[in-house]
């Protein structure tokens, strides 16, 4: 690719959008490129400088704050007589309460969940050891974890499907320890994460079986007690299949 | 309130007025809680909520003024006169004064999806939400934005130069 066509791209590049499949090529010629580096780094020093010269630029006042607090109107319909819009004070109410508990919290918890996995499969296909232990067999896998973890699991028999185990390692996810399995789909890498299913966005059963996340497919299911979340730049029917697996895996 | 201060800055930011933004945010929250059955779970509350303050915005005198000037999302902003030299000249000069008054004269489109991706740094999906536009066109309208703010802020600096 030319220069011009990864110019055109720095933009995806900086607003870390650029699909994760592509990545070390671009940062390859980055490298090598010392005119479209200096073009990377200058357009991200003008996103952080635009930050910092545009966010809280305008605070809302204390007396805008304590009016939308208490559903007063604003001061120019005050000019008009004292309205009072019955509305406002609810909706504020509504949105505080909201705000304090459930849906956004809930909502914030999981994009930072979905994130947080993100980021753990990438630093494992990232890292020069991805896995603690090594093995295509489900008979060492499953039991390198006995005692490392306070549950257990079941890994289901790969040999006649389209994937390969590859290891296994320990990981901590919303502090509590779990098992990462990674599993190889043609080119692509899976990471399957085994969790005990207690936080609290999990109860509520509304994590989403789907999701995408920097440019990850990411798909959850459940059996029993267990979370199986799986995280993979491989087509999402794939990623399905590899979940019913597991999934058939737990039943008894 | 989540978001209650970023909403303020972004309505002022639009608006352009401390009292028009604070009457934007109070009727943002309102249709919030009207439209509340029509926010589906799973989707972003963030882009959302600046989606239903951008519409309301919109539709208001300033909005549509606003607006009304946009024939084309191609205007007549300054090119940036070379991108080959970017870090010398313009780096030192990235002054926030600068910054600002280069938003503050970008068309309000461009403007405001420099404000979601680099202020509120929302992802092109989310992006792509609040707007209620493809994310191919949050990428090319984010790109085209951007390459007019570089020209504004090299016109600027090369203003200060002569
Ligand atoms: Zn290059």
């Amino acid at each position: 690719m030319t220069c011009d066509t990864w110019r055109e791209r720095l933009d995806a590049y900086i607003d870390d959008s650029f699909p994760p499949e592509e990545l070390n090529q671009l940062e390859e010629h980055l490298r090598v490129c010392p005119s479209c580096a200096a073009e990377a780094l200058h357009r991200l020093k003008l996103k952080h400088a635009t930050k910092a010269a545009a966010a809280a630029r305008f605070a809302p006042s204390s007396e805008f704050r304590s009016r939308i607090a208490q559903g007063m109107p604003s001061r120019r319909k005050r000019l008009f007589g004292d309205l009072w819009i019955p509305g406002l004070a609810v909706a504020a109410a509504i949105l505080i309460a909201l705000a304090g508990s459930s849906v956004w919290e809930w909502h914030a918890q999981r994009q930072q969940a979905l994130a947080e996995l993100v980021d753990l499969h990438v630093t494992t296909l990232a890292s020069v050891n991805p896995v603690d232990v090594i093995s295509t067999d489900r008979h060492t896998v499953k039991p390198w974890f006995q005692g490392k973890l306070p549950f257990s699991f079941n890994l289901p028999e790969l040999e006649n499907s389209p994937f390969r185990l590859l290891g296994g390692k320990l990981v901590y996810f919303n502090h509590a320890p779990g098992a990462q399995l990674l599993c190889a789909s043609g080119k692509h890498q899976i990471s399957v994460f085994i969790l005990q299913g207690d936080w609290k966005f999990a109860l509520s059963g509304t994590f989403p079986a789907s999701a995408r996340e920097k440019g990850f497919n990411i798909e959850s299911t459940r059996s029993a007690d267990l979370r199986i979340l799986l995280v993979s730049d491989a087509n999402p029917g794939d990623i399905h299949e590899l979940a019913e697996l597991l999934k058939a895996a737990q039943q008894p | 309130m989540p978001y209650f201060a970023q909403l303020y800055n972004f309505a002022c930011w639009l608006i352009g007025d401390r009292v028009a933004a604070e009457d934007l945010v109070q009727e943002t929250m309102l249709k919030a809680l009207r439209g509340f059955s029509s926010y589906q779970q799973g989707t972003n509350f963030r882009a959302w909520i600046y989606r239903i303050l951008r519409n309301t915005f919109l539709t208001s005198q300033t909005g549509l003024k606003a607006t009304a000037s946009l024939d084309s999302e191609d205007d007549a902003l300054p090119e940036p006169a070379t991108l080959e030299t970017p870090e010398s000249i313009l780096l030192v000069r990235h002054e926030q004064s600068a910054i600002r008054s280069a938003l503050e004269s970008l068309p309000i489109d461009f403007r405001e999806v420099i404000l979601l991706s680099d202020v509120e740094e929302m992802s092109y999906q989310e992006i792509s939400q609040a707007l209620g536009v493809p994310m191919g066109t949050v990428m090319s309208r984010l790109s085209r934005a951007r390459k007019a703010m570089r020209g504004l802020l090299t016109a600027a600096s090369e203003g200060v130069k002569r």
